[in-house]
């Protein structure tokens, strides 16, 4: 289990591949890529703030939790943090497992647990300023179903 | 007792400054809170909706009823959004 906040990108490509070699006795791996995302196609940049210390501290419980109750092999998160361009890799979670159910649903978990569980904070920088993303109640829901 | 104070994201913006320490006989989060809206109008303006806000407590998410006894650092933001 590897959990790495970090500003530099990320080769998500040569990381899958790596996870996946290295999680021998898997029958299954699943990857989410998270990637910034142009609604309005006005955004310049955004920046991801972070707590320092609580945001490993609170991956690695989230990640710890998902591999007990999934029994998986391995679990990558990997979350950036600072400035990020439209198009760039933000975030990405990998799953190994025996079985592509466990995968898929511990990644699931993750996705949902580290968005409003995890202390990092948004901000778009578009042509009309910036401004703070809003945390959407629906992520706070998705937990209920966990 | 002494505590580190941390404000991140608007929070941080609103009140000016990113960390302080603060000299507090607060029994609880809210209790805090409350000296701390009396200090300045931009403290008053950042925490005039509590249900906006989250606080950890030594990196660990708390209620704003709990207690500070043995605590050391309080972290106050809006909830999150990551991923």
């Amino acid at each position: 289990m590897a959990v790495r906040v970090q500003p530099e990108p990320f080769d998500f490509g040569a990381e899958a591949a790596a996870f996946a070699s290295e999680a021998t006795s898997a029958g299954a791996v699943v990857t989410f890529l998270g990637v910034v995302r142009d609604d309005s196609g006005t955004l310049a940049r955004m920046e991801i703030e972070h707590y320092p210390g609580m945001t490993e501290r609170a991956l690695a419980t989230i990640a710890a939790e998902a591999t007990a109750r999934w029994r998986l092999l391995d679990a990558l998160v990997i979350h950036r943090h600072g400035a990020l361009l439209p198009g760039e890799a933000i975030m990405m979670v990998a799953t190994a497992a025996r079985h592509r159910a466990e995968a898929f649903a511990a990644a699931e978990f993750l996705m949902d647990y580290l968005k409003s569980r995890a202390p990092f904070w948004k901000k778009e920088f578009g042509a009309d300023g910036a401004a703070w993303v809003a945390a959407k109640d629906s992520d706070e829901d998705a937990l209920t179903r966990w | 007792m002494r505590l580190d104070v941390l404000y991140f994201a608007w929070v941080r913006e609103r009140i000016g400054l990113p960390k302080e320490q603060v000299e507090t006989e607060a029994v609880t989060v809210a209790d805090l809170v409350a000296e701390l809206m009396l200090r300045e109008e931009r403290y008053a303006a950042a925490f005039a909706d509590i249900t906006a806000l989250r606080v950890a407590l030594d990196q660990e998410l708390a209620e704003f009823s709990a207690p500070l006894a043995g605590v050391r650092e309080v972290a106050f933001f809006p909830p999150m959004t990551g991923g």
